[in-house]
């Protein structure tokens, strides 16, 4: 597996968060572990763009052959972009998790729900307690 | 207790995800599942199936026994070497596995049943057994290799001493003899499998399972795991028992007419309630579903028909077609429009005849629309 970007931020169930330069949008994907576990990756469903999300909320699907997966919005917000690749080329996250596999992009309405988030040494945590 | 095959070690040096089948700790895949299905369609792959139970019966009346055991007529079998794909049924009609039987001479047949179902199946044959004189053996030292793919005859046959490879070469379908394979490894090699491919599944002594694995790999036969045999499989139309059918089940009801003989006069276990069904009509019928549009059909799904409800048994993406197919158990009849509850959402699906796949090639109207 590869190694885990410290500049990011998870939630337990292995969405990465990227803080983007503007300090407002957050860009989310899955991470490599996650990619893993859920095997060669054949459909994505994208969350509509404009749409108002809410922390917690599953606002995204990632389905493998072997199963479905719900992708939880990290933070509150507007989607202000999602990754139209994906339709065509879903395989790009089990290819690149971290980077060209992104899945959605919001707009945060909250700051301070980034507080929640776990930091990238709390993310390696739990997954070394989640391999025992 | 998980069990483990004697290839264990070597799926995990090769990289493979491991996961609890059956009480087995088997390779789902070594890479992508996706890549493996596709070596498989388009040229060689192996499984490990030495999870499976392999049943040596023996006895002047082993073919009465059989007879009487399963549903499918053993006297099919005429030639040494002959398989034969059957139920056995329990008094109700159910089906309590799906086995391959395999005639050697008149007073020994082979049986090869499922891993998960071994318990209950050793139970009943052995118990069925005692009127016939017939008797029973496990041969847990066996090893179990299934080498599929348009290529892959080939490229065992070029593993095999030349007097073997003769008479594999010659091997017709559904068809085993015993030979010799590399360095005098004694195999069983037969012309079966369960990917819709050509191929053998070989029986080998645990103790050579190893060496014969490598020597398969390096005369480039691709490691696949069970997540690749369950694609293949279903889009060959091929059953999984547990899945696709178990003891609350009639062959009718599984798609598995073709496999029940209703020949004069055999009184085999579970004919009586087979022969009622039939005659009062099968209440539910397994099909073939197809998805055009986005998303995967899974096992638990429900099916809304114009007769009524019924369920998804095995669904998956299926990599030869680029879309979703499943096995559905629906009420009989006129299903009128048919769909299927993806997460809420009722998404429409075509029925279509299965096999999916044959040969490597979509069949027509699966893939067309």
């Amino acid at each position: 597996m590869s190694e885990i970007p410290g500049e990011l931020k998870f939630l337990k169930s292995h969405e990465w968060v990227r803080i983007e330069d503007d300090g407002k949008t957050v860009t989310v994907g899955i991470s490599d572990h996650a990619q893993e576990l859920l095997g060669d990756l054949v459909y994505v469903e994208l969350p509509e763009m404009g749409s108002d999300v809410k922390a917690g909320a599953g606002i995204a699907v990632v389905e493998s052959v072997k199963a479905a997966s719900d992708i939880y919005a990290p933070v509150s917000g507007t989607i202000v972009g999602i990754n139209e690749m994906l339709n065509d080329k879903p395989e790009t996250i089990n290819e690149d998790a971290w980077g060209a596999g992104w899945i959605y992009k919001i707009e945060m309405s909250d700051k301070v729900e980034l507080d929640d988030l776990l930091d990238a040494d709390a993310y390696a945590e739990l997954l070394e307690s989640e391999d025992h | 207790m998980t069990d483990k095959t004697v290839l264990n070690a070597t799926h995990r040096e090769l990289g493979a995800r491991m996961v609890d089948f059956g009480g087995w700790d088997m390779p789902i895949s070594y890479g992508s599942q996706i890549d493996e299905h596709h070596a498989v369609r388009n040229d060689a792959g192996m499984f490990d199936v030495s999870h499976m139970t392999v049943v040596d019966l023996t006895g002047e009346r082993t073919r009465d026994f059989l007879r009487h055991l399963v549903a499918n007529n053993v006297d099919k079998l005429t030639k040494s070497g002959k398989a034969l794909y059957t139920c056995m049924l329990n008094e109700e009609g159910g089906v309590i596995d799906d086995l391959i039987i395999y005639f050697l001479r008149e007073d020994f047949f082979r049986l090869v049943v499922n891993a998960a179902t071994r318990v209950k199946d050793l139970a009943w044959i052995e118990k069925q057994a005692v009127a016939f004189g017939v008797s029973v053996r496990e041969r847990p030292e066996f090893s179990m290799i299934a080498v599929q793919g348009p290529n892959a005859r080939e490229k065992v046959l070029g593993l095999l001493p030349e007097d073997t490879r003769e008479l594999a070469g010659k091997l017709g379908k559904f068809a085993a003899l015993e030979g010799e394979g590399p360095d005098g490894m004694p195999l069983f090699i037969a012309r079966t499998g369960y990917t819709g491919e050509d191929g053998f599944e070989i029986v080998v002594p645990e103790s050579r399972a190893v060496e014969l694995w490598k020597a398969l790999h390096a005369a480039g036969v691709a490691p696949a795991g069970l997540g690749a045999r369950d694609t293949l499989r279903l889009e060959a139309g091929m059953n999984l028992y547990g899945q696709d059918m178990d003891e609350t089940v009639s062959p009718w009801e599984a798609a598995l007419a073709w496999t029940v003989s209703l020949d004069e006069g055999r009184d085999f276990i579970g004919r009586a309630a087979l022969e009622s069904q039939k005659a009062a009509g099968v209440p539910r019928v397994m099909v073939g579903l197809v998805l055009d549009e986005k998303g995967v059909l899974r096992h638990g799904q429900k099916v809304l028909t114009a007769q009524g409800e019924g369920e998804i048994l095995s669904g998956t993406f299926a990599p030869t077609l680029n879309r979703a197919v499943a096995f559905a158990r629906i009420p009989a009849g006129e299903p009128g429009d048919v769909r299927v509850d993806i997460r809420g959402r009722e998404v429409p699906v075509r029925l279509v005849k299965f096999p999916f796949v044959r040969d490597g090639k979509p069949q027509p109207g699966i893939a067309d629309a």
